[in-house]
């Protein structure tokens, strides 16, 4: 295992260690056999190790996704990948009507582990149909979680968590994080503490140390980058301190142990890069609204994109998405005194 | 042949025996079907009389084809659809079970959650959407084939799912992989309301060809001779041979769900000339009418029972 390893790359990882210590485990999905190993090379190496248990399926997103929900019916493991997360859209139906109903519609639990892996977001110029995040879209399935890719976790013991659990879940991984490096090994990192604040929802911390709390900030696993390097920014340009919490499961979502953090913030914000109307960060304002009405300063903020089609060209694409600079104009143009 | 008129096609099959009598059947077997039937019959009744919620598909005429698969269907896991009381009932003989589910009574086979669309067990499950079955049955098979204990996948759909993409998909996969599939296609020439002619071109036969699947035609409706025409080709499918599709050519006697049968008087005519029964009753009317009198009070006795049971629990067990 490597120590430096980018975070794609601990993804095979994790990948290769669980099919190791897991003999019923397999995986579905488009391209994803050696030598290619899937669009993003993340499952290179595997079908190799385990010819029978990788199977490289033909471009039928729905099928493969109901199929899944056969194998897990007969007591298999299924770790399903999605090319680019936007095709999820194909397999709608096995995911919301099948997999996550069989759990509790037939009147008994029935354990459906099946993790649907899709690499979602933007910022890498492909344009409108391979750029979505489209968590919103299963929030409040019945059984079914949400979980997204994060540098502040470890990827290994978050997808074993899943599988644990045997409930079906959307595993979104933002695709900029693949060529990125864990937090705590990146270029800046030094000035923040990260720990682990756990709970159901899985919340990792990043913080100045020996800091009072100013603005903290929320964000799923794929905002992270951005929004520590906004955090560094304004700290050592406007001495402007702030906190980041990010859960790795996102729905649902246990607010339980961070909510000392949430009642001592200045102000919240939550980060997102899915299209405004509804969605993940409306759902975690309005979970904290109602939990801490009378022990916050300000609304709970969100910042997030409009309500856009991702362009392709890079300079548009930056536009519509949310970036560094514009988490930085919020912290900075907020204060940390609110 | 060019005909996809399935109605007329079943008619004229079942003419062809008019003058001889149908070949007899076992006594489970004769026992198994008038179940099904006065299972289907009495739960119409129930559903006029109110104790019934929702809706129900029954699947009245079509009952031999189950009854003729399932003991070819052992070590099997049998994946059904909406219609699946019979698919059910001829795998495991429970009609308490399947009553009190679909009453909303405790003792039902999913704790009154599935209803008469959801049905789980194990070795069975069956699914209200169109075409989703057969996905989730390649994945079974898969995990047969991969553990290699012998067992076979079944998916049961109707002629109109094939117009859903998922069939293709998971028909090309399993092809493609040599999967313990089979999948049992029972083509009574309507979907819901629509004539199968009006929503499907070509042929279910020529749709298996494309995949370069085995592929048979059963018009005969008696469950001994159906096992011998099939018996092989299942063998095969659980033996490595790939899979294999059996396209049943039956009749609907009855309504998509409830009172909702809107063919033509004559067309309903020719459905229950084409019912399976109806030669049965001509040629052995004394045995027949006892057999089904003595389902009829068994399955009312049962109803009763189950009527005055308390409601099912509200959360899963």
């Amino acid at each position: 295992v490597s120590q430096d390893g980018r975070i794609g790359e601990r993804l095979g990882e994790a990948l290769h260690s669980l099919f190791s210590t897991r003999p019923r485990l397999l995986m579905l999905g488009e391209d994803i056999a050696d030598p290619y190993g899937g669009a993003f090379g993340i499952s290179r190496g595997l079908s190799t190790k385990f010819p029978d248990r990788v199977i490289s399926t033909p471009i039928s997103e729905n099928a493969m996704t109901g199929m899944a929900g056969g194998l897990a019916l007969m007591g298999d493991e299924v770790i399903v990948e999605v090319m680019f997360g936007d095709f999820i859209t194909l397999a709608f139906d096995p995911i919301v009507n099948f997999i996550s109903k069989s759990v509790t519609m037939y009147g008994r639990t029935l354990r459906m582990p099946v993790i649907i892996r899709c690499p979602s977001g933007g910022n890498r110029g492909y344009g409108p149909t391979h750029s979505q995040n489209l968590h919103k879209h299963f929030i409040g399935v019945p059984n079914l979680s949400l979980h997204e890719l994060s540098p502040m976790h470890p990827v290994r013991p978050v997808l074993a968590r899943i599988l644990d659990q045997g409930r079906p879940a959307v595993f979104f991984e933002d695709k900029v994080l693949y060529t990125q490096r864990p937090c705590g090994r990146h270029e800046g990192d030094d000035l923040f503490e990260f720990s682990d604040l756990g709970g159901e929802s899985d919340w990792a911390q990043a913080r100045l140390a020996d800091e009072p709390p100013g603005c903290l900030l929320i964000a799923p696993g794929g905002m992270v980058r951005r929004a520590l390097a906004a955090m560094r920014r304004a700290v050592l340009e406007h001495e402007i301190v702030s906190s980041l919490l990010t859960p790795s499961q996102l729905f649902p979502l246990d607010l339980g142990p961070v909510l000392p953090a949430l009642t001592a913030a200045k102000r919240i914000l939550i980060l997102d890069d899915g299209p405004a109307g509804g969605g993940w960060p409306v759902l975690a304002a309005d979970s904290i609204h109602r939990l801490l009405w009378n022990d916050l300063d300000a609304p709970v903020g969100v910042l997030q994109p409009g309500c856009a089609v991702v362009p392709a060209a890079r300079h548009l694409e930056q536009q519509v998405l949310l970036q560094e600079s514009t988490i930085y104009a919020a912290l900075t143009a907020g204060g940390a005194s609110g | 042949m060019a005909a996809c008129d399935a109605d007329s096609l079943a008619a004229s099959s079942v003419l062809t025996l008019d003058d001889q009598a149908p070949a007899e059947l076992s006594g489970h077997d004769l026992d198994t079907l008038l179940m099904i039937r006065q299972f289907e019959l009495l739960l119409l009744e129930l559903f006029a009389a109110g104790h019934v919620s929702g809706t129900t598909h029954t699947c009245i005429g079509q009952e031999y084809i189950p009854v003729a698969m399932a003991p070819l269907l052992d070590r099997a896991f049998v994946v059904s659809n909406h219609r699946c009381h019979g698919h059910y009932l001829a795998q495991f003989g429970d009609a308490e079970g399947l009553l009190a589910e679909i009453l909303g009574r405790s003792g039902g086979v999913c704790n009154g959650h599935g209803g008469s669309q959801h049905l789980y067990r194990e070795g069975f499950c069956s699914t209200g959407v169109q075409g989703e079955g057969v996905p989730i049955a390649l994945g079974a098979a898969m995990s047969m084939k991969r553990t290699g204990a012998g067992g076979l996948a079944a998916a049961y759909i109707g002629d109109g799912t094939w117009g859903q993409g998922a069939v293709y998909e998971a028909l090309n996969m399993a092809q493609l992989w040599q999967a313990p599939l089979v999948v049992l296609v029972e083509n009574n020439g309507i979907a819901q309301s629509t004539p199968t002619d009006r929503a499907m071109a070509g042929r279910v036969a020529d749709r298996a060809a494309a995949f370069g699947l085995r592929y048979a035609r059963v018009t005969q409706t008696g469950p001994a001779a159906i096992r011998g025409q099939l018996a092989s080709q299942i063998e095969l499918t659980r033996s490595g041979g790939g899979p294999f599709v059996a396209e049943f050519i039956t009749t609907r006697v009855g309504p998509h769900s409830k009172g909702d049968d809107t063919r033509p008087p004559e067309q309903r005519r020719a459905a229950e000339e084409a019912d399976w029964l109806a030669g049965y009753r001509r040629h052995y009317g004394d045995q027949v009418r006892a057999a089904e009198l003595a389902q009829q009070s068994r399955l009312r006795r049962l109803a009763a029972e189950i009527l005055a049971r308390p409601l099912a629990g509200a959360s899963p067990s």
